[in-house]
């Protein structure tokens, strides 16, 4: 390592060089590709025949931006590339790097906490401030699945459908409280965690996933069908507000405005509900973090590398997939309840396979179990995708090129490494290529 | 099954398809003592260790474990009970570490039922009760007292999947060590292993023999760990026992050297004297 490292350093010159062939290269293939493509335009004439012109300039400015591209991605490679080239960070440079790294998830945190001081008068920020909460949450939630017990769920939003149908169902027939709802909805979603996962303790990989995404089908086709229960496709409407343990937040006498003697706003209640799922996301990454030290965490990452020798320690294979099934299913069932509560309508529409698959692009984009990194995608995914909206049809383009771009410097998602839960002397991250996905 | 016996195998068969990989063996392995199964390629010795340890299950015969007072069917029970109530524990052919685990971590996974039952099933370890923490700091202080007699006290925060091969060849006792097991079973523990590296791994199971009074059930092809520690030498072949005695007996036996090379006996004996 460190002979390639000054390798590196005295061989400037022929690097440069490689660099510059390189660029050529690409641009010279790109000239190929694009001198029909681009290069000359053929169109029908009016009276049907064949007219054409040529854009050199245009093909011209392709094969330039193909040429700098190049020499750019291979020199932010160097910088930040991925984990097997040589890095020729600066030292200086590097410091601030772990400084920032050291100070983001404070920063994050503080920053969300006073997000509704900043933007009070933006309710549009507020209401995307709650839908990245949500969908931070989400992605912690099927992270013990999919990042520490390394089982893939491709229908986790069926969980997440549970809890909201749980929370509509138990508040507008039997008029119970957000409050005694939120656990119950909890507690079935984690019981329909449980009957998936016995039926697919045995299978493994892509059989998994294809199961898990057949049970989330099933579960909104049931919505669908069920009508005399869930109302099916017209959903269920008029879902009570969350109220303050008790105290509504409403213009009238015994809202909160007038109890506090302070001027009702509709505001309230949104800045009321972005600390709501924010505690509530919290509680999930607290609670993660937590059963990560403990040996059902332990369990779950010893299965994700192995589970044959699992087996051999006298871990009970049936009843850690089985937790961790339970547990992502129950934080999924929290972001249900208070999705429902939030929206006061749901109906099967929400809870389609686009939404797992977003959840899960959170996770692994963010790095398989690093909380930090699925915050950090939650808040690219959802955020900056809002960001993009006057971009039109490009957001799209945006989108998969950051993706693309993403899969080659940082092939394990954003965070790959992972922290050791317990040590004796030193507390050293452990590097992502020696990190197993699981298999199932 | 005497009384001195911790593993009885009787009769055991194992078919896969029309290929039967064990036929009708028998053999039994001391309390206290190092057991040999040794045998060409082929010969069936990973696949009894696989019905001893319920990775498969036998067509037929049995397989009794006694520990102290209890005795124990292993044919009957699931692989992970073996582990956990029958207190037997296994290595690998290849090596079966959790790489992305630091060797530290590795070890505190395999002192899981322990930590499970006083984490009181994660509900109180989830709070910090102190008698979970107090059992955490007993499980730490085991693996320390495990790394430190592999000699890999130092490297206890490294992944285990960065620990040159013949660290990770003991790294993977001393984790089937710390669930404290009655018997051992070791597949090509010396596997890989260079001479310097054979003779530390004995000093190693001498050890547990000596200091945890731990039965070993061992597999190997390298005769210079299998002479040298072996209290009993079972051989087989085309999934036959074909011999069973002492280090010396078996050494001497013209049938054991007949299987091992073919008809030459002269290379057979060499490797017998332990020249590889």
């Amino acid at each position: 390592m460190a002979a390639n490292a000054s390798q590196a350093k005295t061989a400037r010159g022929p690097d440069a060089a490689f660099i510059l062939k390189k660029a050529v290269i690409s641009a010279l293939v790109a000239l190929v590709l694009f001198s029909l493509m681009i290069g000359i335009r053929t169109e029908a004439g009016s009276d049907g025949q064949l007219t054409w012109w040529t854009r050199f300039g245009d093909l011209a400015a392709m094969v330039a931006v193909v040429f700098g591209g190049s020499i750019v991605m291979e020199l932010l490679r160097r910088w930040w590339g991925p984990v097997d080239t040589v890095r020729v960070v600066p030292p200086s440079a590097q410091k601030v790097f772990s400084f920032a790294g050291r100070a983001l998830v404070p920063a994050l945190l503080i920053f969300t906490f006073l997000v509704p001081v900043i933007f009070y008068d933006e309710r549009y920020i507020l209401d995307l401030g709650i839908l990245v909460l949500t969908y931070v949450m989400l992605g912690w939630g099927l992270n013990v699945v999919v990042g520490l017990a390394g089982l893939l769920d491709l229908g986790y939003v069926a969980f997440y459908a549970v809890g909201a149908y749980s929370y509509a169902l138990l508040a507008t027939n039997f008029g119970l409280s957000f409050w005694i709802c939120l656990p119950l909805a909890g507690i079935l979603a984690a019981f329909f965690g449980v009957l998936l996962g016995f039926p697919v303790l045995r299978l493994r990989g892509d059989y998994l996933a294809i199961v898990t995404l057949a049970f989330g089908e099933i579960i909104r086709l049931v919505i669908i069908n069920w009508q005399t229960l869930t109302g099916g496709p017209n959903g269920v409407s008029g879902i009570p507000r969350p109220t303050m343990f008790g105290i509504p937040l409403t213009p009238g006498d015994d809202g909160l405005a007038a109890l506090l003697g302070i001027e009702f706003s509709p505001t309230h209640r949104i800045v009321f509900l972005f600390y709501l799922i924010l505690a509530l996301a919290l509680l999930t990454n607290w609670v993660t973090i937590r059963l990560r030290r403990l040996p059902i965490g332990r369990a779950w990452e010893a299965l994700r590398e192995d589970e044959v020798a699992c087996r051999a320690l006298g871990i009970n294979t049936t009843t850690t997939k089985l937790t961790a099934f339970a547990t992502g299913a129950m934080f999924g069932g929290f972001a249900g309840a208070f999705f429902a509560t939030r929206q006061g309508f749901i109906s099967p529409e929400s809870f389609t396979f686009h939404e797992s698959a977003l959840v899960l692009a959170i996770v692994v984009l963010g790095g398989m179990g690093s909380q930090l990194g699925v915050a950090l995608a939650a808040l690219a995914m959802i955020g900056g995708f809002e960001l993009f909206r006057g971009l039109e049809q490009f957001r799209m383009l945006v989108f998969g090129g950051a993706m693309v771009l993403l899969m080659i410097w940082r092939p394990r998602g954003l965070i790959g490494h992972r922290a050791p839960t317990v040590f004796l002397e030193r507390n050293t991250v452990i590097s992502s290529d020696l990190v197993k996905e699981g298999h199932g | 099954m005497n009384i001195n016996d911790i593993l009885s195998v009787e009769n055991l068969t194992m078919r896969f398809g029309g290929i039967v990989a064990v036929n009708d063996l028998s053999f039994t392995a001391e309390r206290g003592k190092i057991t040999a199964l040794i045998g060409p390629n082929g010969a069936g010795k990973t696949t009894v260790f696989n019905c001893i340890t319920g990775f498969y299950k036998p067509t037929s015969g049995t397989i009794r474990l006694r520990n102290g007072d209890d005795e124990w069917r292993l044919e009957k029970l699931n692989d992970f009970r073996i582990s956990k109530i029958a207190k037997v524990a296994r290595t690998f052919q290849n090596i079966r570490l959790f790489p992305g685990m630091t060797a530290l971590e590795n070890l505190m996974v395999a002192q899981h039922n322990t930590l499970m039952r006083a984490s009181g099933f994660t509900f109180l370890g989830l709070f910090g009760v102190p008698s979970y923490r107090a059992a955490e700091k007993a499980a730490i202080d085991l693996a320390r007292y495990w790394l430190d007699q592999i000699d890999l006290l130092e490297r206890a925060d490294d992944a285990a999947g960065n620990l040159p091969y013949g660290d990770q060849r003991r790294l993977e006792i001393a984790r089937a060590m710390c669930t404290e097991p009655a018997l051992l079973c070791l597949d090509e523990p010396a596997a890989g292993l260079n001479a310097r590296e054979s003779a530390a791994l004995n000093e190693l199971l001498l050890k547990i023999r000596a200091d945890h009074g731990t039965s070993i059930l061992l597999i190997e092809h390298d005769m210079s760990v299998v002479m040298e520690i072996s209290d009993h030498i079972n051989v087989l072949d085309y999934g036959v026992q074909i011999a069973d005695g002492t280090p010396q007996e078996i050494r001497d036996n013209p049938k054991v050297i007949a299987a091992y090379l073919g008809a030459d006996e002269e290379e057979a004996i060499a490797v017998m004297e332990g020249e590889t």
